[in-house]
């Protein structure tokens, strides 16, 4: 039944599961979430209205507030958006060597920018919101990282409708970024499949785009609990992007980077099994990737070294 | 003999080198042969004896924290280190 919508944000979740028959044949069934299909075009949609529901509903977020986050992307774009609907004005620590398809985005969206060393990655941008907001409390920073609204979207959300639609999963596999998507979905799978194994799909970071001059600079989301990851797996840019091609040539569907490591790992996975089912998230779709030279590029890595791709 | 990839935060204290090689049955012997062969890393990787919290160690590309830890067998897989990263977008 077609239904009508009050704003974008009530368009958030109950992304759709489609079966990946042709990319994995087999005995196995694998299925991709397609968050891509949320309003701003990814997983983030579910973290950003989460993360701003919930502090106005505690009263730390009030109206004239200002919104600082770190993000190579996505989740500005889902905040940008929360926050243009919801009156409040966001700036974003985005790494200088994040794509330009999503600094422009933000722009569009109507975020502001300000750009931290590309060389120092993600840990960089995250190291100068932090020091921002410290030294101005007029901020509010919903930090993604530790933020239990995040993985509490993923419990209540992503995986409470992989739940629904399925009798049996086996497998989760989704990407390790913030831990909020594996953490909150496999909980809530786990509740419904104790059985479940819980893979991550991890990037092998380009040497340029690690930026840490020491390991004291590390940093570990403390939302993620690695201990509740039973399998995590590192893949390649090149193998991410093999699975890109595989995912658009066999099934038509154009995913966005990070998807092309997780089809990768439920590929991997796939193989490990007799029968069963294997659910992958696809944080997003392929759209900000068009203009990347990866597609064509005969040297993949080499393409993709220098840029943060999530 | 294990090979292992070292990130650009630790080739100082590997002479610069990309890949290193080192011996042992299990991940932590590997480790400790490593330590002993480049004594500047002895203390970036470990921690009370055991992983230090922002060193992230992949044996045949899986993180040897979801298979058994430092008492994992090599198994003649290549190693890789790298640092703790923030991800997610």
């Amino acid at each position: 039944m077609l239904t009508t919508a009050d704003s974008l944000l009530s368009l958030v979740g109950d992304t759709p599961l489609v079966e990946l028959s042709r990319f994995v044949p087999g005995p196995v069934r694998v299925y991709a979430k397609l968050e891509g299909q949320n309003p701003t075009g990814s997983i983030k949609d579910r973290v950003a209205k989460a993360m701003i529901e919930a502090a106005e509903a505690s009263g730390e977020l009030e109206p004239g507030r200002r919104l600082l986050e770190p993000t190579s992307g996505n989740t500005g774009i889902s905040l940008a958006l929360v926050a243009k609907l919801k009156g409040y004005p966001l700036t974003c620590v985005l790494p200088a060597n994040a794509t330009e398809e999503r600094r422009r985005l933000l722009r569009l969206y109507g975020a502001e920018i300000v750009e931290s060393p590309g060389e120092e990655g993600s840990n960089g941008a995250v190291r100068m919101a932090l020091a921002l907001a410290e030294a101005d409390p007029s901020w509010f920073m919903p930090f993604q990282y530790a933020n239990e609204a995040n993985p509490r979207a993923h419990y209540e959300g992503t995986g409470a409708e992989i739940a629904a639609a399925l009798d049996r999963v086996d497998v989760l596999v989704a990407g390790l970024g913030t831990g909020g998507t594996l953490m909150g979905t496999g909980e809530r799978l786990r509740e419904s499949f104790p059985d479940v194994v819980v893979a991550a799909a991890e990037p092998l970071p380009g040497d340029h785009v690690m930026g840490l001059r020491s390991l004291a600079d590390g940093y570990v989301p403390p939302i993620l609990d690695v201990e509740k990851l039973d399998r995590k797996i590192l893949v390649s840019n090149e193998e991410s992007v093999a699975a890109l091609k595989k995912l658009l040539g066999t099934e038509g569907l154009l995913a966005g980077v990070s998807s092309g490591a997780v089809a990768h790992v439920a590929r991997l996975l796939a193989a490990e099994l007799t029968e069963g089912v294997v659910v992958c998230v696809f944080a997003d779709g392929g759209w900000k990737e068009i203009s990347a030279d990866f597609w064509e590029a005969r040297d993949v890595e080499r393409s993709m070294e220098r840029t943060v791709w999530w | 003999m294990t090979a292992i990839r070292i990130p650009p935060t630790l080739r100082n204290e590997v002479g610069g080198e990309r890949q290193v090689e080192a011996h042992g049955g299990s991940v932590r012997e590997v480790l400790e042969d490593l330590a002993r062969r480049y004594p500047a890393l002895e203390s970036q990787l470990f921690e009370d004896g055991e992983l230090a919290t922002f060193v992230n160690v992949y044996l045949g590309g899986e993180d040897i924290r979801t298979l058994d830890g430092l008492d994992t067998t090599v198994d003649g897989l290549p190693m890789i280190l790298l640092p703790a990263m923030a991800g997610g977008c």
